[in-house]
């Protein structure tokens, strides 16, 4: 899933280890979610979105709201 | 990465299996060869060594609970999944080959070993498939 989270991430000069730890979770987990490459379980996106104290919706982009723009 | 907690249980646990593996093989077989063994204890003994690597399999599922990072916890279940695949097939390309007598018959704990084998190759999908977020 397409996501601002590595954008979030420098904007506050934290490393993927910096954000992992804050996260409770795997350097690799953050690289894995910064990528696309894996979506987050709906808890884990809740505490990303509480850590940047921003709406899930900010930092995700919802899959049909970006197939919706590409039409 | 620094490892889990979960990891490190699990290390402790396999390792602590792996000897009690091995003392319970070189047991059997050390009764077996010297006909120390009554009949009536044949069969619980020679099950023995099979009791630690269920203990294995025991505590991979155990890791898989208490993992909390749910991407590493992911990444383990697919090298399980490609483990299984791969244990699985070679035992029914093996059973196809010894009924048509084109090979010899193998012992059915080559499942396991193939299956431990399986979880290296599931390893290298992972890295291959997602790069430095697979490893």
């Amino acid at each position: 899933m397409e996501n601002r989270l590595r954008l979030l991430r420098a904007e506050r000069n934290w490393s993927q280890q910096d954000l992992g730890q804050r996260l409770e979770v795997s350097r690799q987990s953050v690289n894995a979610i910064e990528t696309g490459k894996y979506d987050p379980s709906l808890p884990l996106a809740f505490r990303i979105a509480e850590l940047f104290d921003l709406p899930i919706e900010e930092i995700f982009v919802s899959p049909s709201t970006r197939s919706s723009k590409a039409i | 990465m620094p490892r889990s907690v979960a990891w490190t249980r699990y290390n402790w646990r396999v390792v602590g299996l792996s000897l009690l593996y091995a003392t319970f093989l070189i047991s059997a077989v050390y009764g077996f060869k010297h006909q120390l063994v009554p009949n009536a204890l044949k069969y619980p003994i020679a099950i023995l060594p099979a009791l630690p690597i269920i203990g294995i399999f025991g505590a991979m599922g155990r890791y898989l609970v208490e993992e909390q990072d749910e991407y590493v916890r992911m990444l383990m279940v697919r090298q399980m999944l490609w483990a299984s695949g791969f244990a699985l097939s070679c035992a029914t390309i093996w059973g196809f080959l010894d009924n048509f007598g084109l090979v010899g018959h193998a012992d059915g704990y080559w499942v396991v070993i193939a299956w431990f084998f399986g979880l290296g190759i599931g390893g290298l999908v992972n890295k291959f498939s997602l790069g430095a977020a697979g490893c």
